[in-house]
């Protein structure tokens, strides 16, 4: 029996979701999917608002109304977030594509910096709007 | 022998790299678009209904919603074929996918051309 098959009886299985424990650049990836998955899905809702907003002063006041809601604010605060992180961490992975950064510690590095700016970014931006 | 599948990938480098041009059009735009929207002298009917009636802002923006659509297809179909195993079922979410998307495209277009 060669090592090699040795080696792979011995891996173990851990694919329990629960007990996964992502490094900062998976978390980032996976995170750059939710958000993805998430904008597409209230996509119709923001187009809805966008509507509203550029059609007449009568319907730009409905749409006034309609953010300034405070469950609708903090769903637009979600967005916000989701829209910044697609952003930050798509401009990384643009990046790694391009084998700009691809070292393990610079990788966890960018990642980090993702995460942090994109959140700074949202809280910024979240106050100014709200 | 690559087993080709209706709903698998393309098996290319179209859509991969369709998807990273959309990407870096759509930061561009951002940074344009929050650079004007930032600055506008007041949020107001007026001003936020002229700053896409320009036929400039029209054409970059309509050109964000195109990369949009086509960007998110690519992403929603890369998360039904990780996720999704049933060939029909992932078709029929491939296609409501679809149909959402060219559907959002028109609307986008509709909403910029009345102004």
């Amino acid at each position: 029996m060669s090592e090699a098959s040795v080696a792979r009886k011995a891996r173990p299985k851990f694919l329990d979701v629960r007990e996964i424990r992502l490094p900062l650049p998976g978390i980032v990836s996976i995170l750059h999917r939710i958000s993805g998955a998430g904008l597409f899905l209230l996509l119709p809702f923001l187009l809805y608002l966008f509507d509203l907003s550029v059609s007449s002063p009568e319907t730009f006041a409905t749409y006034k109304a309609i953010v300034g809601h405070p469950l609708v604010k903090l769903i637009l605060f979600g967005l916000l977030w989701a829209y910044l992180h697609h952003f930050c961490a798509g401009i990384r992975f643009l990046l790694l594509d391009l084998h700009k950064g691809i070292e393990l510690e610079q990788a966890r590095q960018s990642a980090r910096l993702v995460l942090i700016v994109s959140l700074t970014l949202t809280v910024i931006l979240g106050v100014w709007l709200w | 022998m690559v087993k080709r599948l209706v709903v698998g990938a393309h098996y290319g480098l179209r859509d991969w790299l369709a998807q990273r041009a959309t990407a870096t059009y759509m930061a561009l735009y951002t940074i344009v678009f929050a650079f004007a929207a930032l600055t506008l002298p007041k949020m107001d009917y007026a001003h936020w209904s002229a700053l896409f009636s320009g036929g400039l802002m029209r054409f970059l923006t309509f050109l964000f919603f195109m990369s949009l659509a086509y960007h998110a297809w690519v992403g929603v179909r890369d998360i039904w074929m990780d996720y999704v195993k049933p060939l029909g079922l992932r078709l029929a979410l491939h296609l409501v996918t679809l149909f959402l998307l060219v559907g959002y495209a028109g609307w986008a277009a509709k909403i910029l051309w009345r102004l």
